[in-house]
């Protein structure tokens, strides 16, 4: 259940990301704070992975700190995050979810009820009793944002959840983060389509080569992009 | 091959000397394995889950532990129950007791070792997925040995396999003694000395049709968690 202490603002201060003699991330400063979602825009390797994953704490910076409300001790209790490529537990999809609510703290008399309304809210009742790694790619991503909706997290991190699903599906899945952002959880999603930021964006940090060149509100990013890689990338040409 | 004949014979008449030989191997060797599975299973999923100095070493001892020879075993039990043994005063040696505790230990880093295998595998899969909901160090063991409970069966059906077969760890700590410590294995290599092929055939029988059981168990379990757990 959400912990009595706000782990908002997430906050990056100074924060690089070396590993062997590759800097993934360089000297990134950021807070997200409550409100619309950020998108975190950026080109393939760009480091919106590696972000995220600093972001739940589930890797330290090589240099700076990153932290929680003020704490860099946080654990995961109010986060969630949604993998670029979930793992599924080698249950059903009903007990992925119900194990999500249980790692939550839900009690154990209301799992089942609520397991029922989280598959229905991304379409999976249906398949509720599928082997979950018997489902089809698309499935299992909304799978896993049913799981990490379980943890009804106050900070809810997504990386590219929607980069492996058709038009409808997209829509289906925007639409539930559209709704878990109106009831007041913290939406931080990786991405790399700009149709997206104009539908879900409340603000943009835009990523290249591990370096934030932009961190703007979503229409100053589109319309008055303020630097010239952001400026290439809301045209559609390369960033390089 | 009138043996043979015999063989069934004293099968299908279901001799008392017989069947009460084949409980009590059946018995000794499936509490040994239940013994081994209570210490191995947590024991192979911490080692998979934790790194210290020294572990290489550890899990290349345990893995070389699966191949034990079970003289070894039976000997260094023997020593320990002896009656000058550490543990001589509990006057367990030749009684089906030390059976379980030499079996139990020829078993032990079977069960241990492909555990902490098949775990370590999984754990690799899960970690990220784990650490970011939160999940204690029980709570890992203890979700990672439920989802691969499948692969387990089978590691505990090979522990009962090298039990249920061998001969050296009972033969020296039980002492084969009739209607006591006599076991179908202990029991082959005494008639077949002896001369009374009937009864050493009909037992090889059973613990050829037992062995074939659990291997056909081990494979149905696996074809049918293929099915259901994908
Ligand atoms: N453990 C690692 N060791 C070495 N290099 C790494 C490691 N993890 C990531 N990298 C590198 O860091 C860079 C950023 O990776 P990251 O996964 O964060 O990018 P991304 O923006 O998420 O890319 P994509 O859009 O393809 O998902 C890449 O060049 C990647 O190869
Ligand atoms: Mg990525």
């Amino acid at each position: 259940m959400r912990a009595a202490r706000s782990d908002l603002p997430l906050s990056l201060d100074d924060v690089s990301l070396i590993v062997g003699a590759t800097t993934i991330l360089d000297r990134v400063n950021l807070t997200i704070g409550p409100g619309a979602p950020t998108l975190i825009l950026g080109p393939n390797g760009s480091g919106k992975t590696s972000l995220l994953r600093l972001c739940m704490g589930l890797a330290s910076p090589s240099r700076g700190a990153v932290s929680w409300g003020g704490r860099t001790d946080g654990g995961p209790e109010s986060r969630a995050i949604l993998f670029q490529k979930p793992v599924m537990l080698r249950r059903s999809a009903a007990a992925n979810v119900a194990y999500g609510l249980a790692q939550a703290g839900c009690p154990r008399g209301l799992r089942a009820r609520r397991t029922e309304e989280l598959l229905d809210r991304v379409g999976l009742l249906a398949l509720a009793l599928r082997p979950a790694r018997r489902l089809s790619g698309g499935e299992q991503q909304r799978l896993a944002l049913a799981r990490a909706l379980a943890r009804q997290p106050e900070i809810l991190l997504l990386d590219e959840p929607t980069a492996s699903l058709d038009p409808a599906a997209t829509r289906f899945v925007e639409e539930i983060v559209r709704a878990a952002a109106h009831s007041g959880t913290k939406i931080v999603m990786a991405s790399h389509d700009l149709g997206q930021v104009r539908r879900l964006a409340g603000e943009v940090v835009f990523l290249v080569r591990g370096r934030v060149v932009e961190h703007a509100s979503a229409s100053d990013f589109l319309d008055r992009p303020s630097t010239p890689q952001a400026a290439a990338f809301v045209r559609g040409d390369l960033v390089l | 091959m009138s043996e043979t004949v015999s063989a069934w014979q004293l099968i299908a008449s279901g001799d008392a000397t017989l069947f009460a030989i084949v409980r009590l191997s059946l018995a000794v060797s499936l509490t040994a394995v239940a013994i081994a599975m209570v210490v191995g299973l947590p024991l192979g999923a911490i080692l998979a889950l934790t790194r210290f100095p020294g572990r290489s070493a550890v899990v290349v001892i345990l893995n070389g532990f699966m191949g034990l020879p079970p003289v070894v075993v039976g000997l260094t039990v023997y020593l320990l129950l002896s009656r000058s043994g550490p543990l001589g005063e509990l006057g367990l040696l030749f009684t089906p007791t030390a059976m379980v505790i030499a079996q139990a230990l020829l078993v032990l880093p079977i069960i241990a070792a492909l555990t902490r295998q098949t775990v370590e595998d999984l754990w690799h899969e899960y970690r990220e997925e784990l650490t970011a909901m939160g999940v204690g160090p029980t709570g890992q063991v203890a979700t990672l040995l439920w989802d691969s409970r499948f692969s387990l069966v089978t590691a505990l059906l090979a522990g009962f396999g090298r039990a249920a077969a061998e001969v050296g760890t009972v033969m020296i700590v039980g002492g084969n003694i009739d209607g006591f410590t006599r076991t179908m294995t202990t029991a082959i290599a005494l008639e077949t000395s002896k001369g009374n092929l009937p009864l050493a055939m009909g037992l090889g029988l059973i613990l050829i049709v037992l062995i074939l059981l659990i291997n056909a168990t081990a494979w149905g379990v696996r074809a049918w968690s293929e099915q259901r757990a994908g």
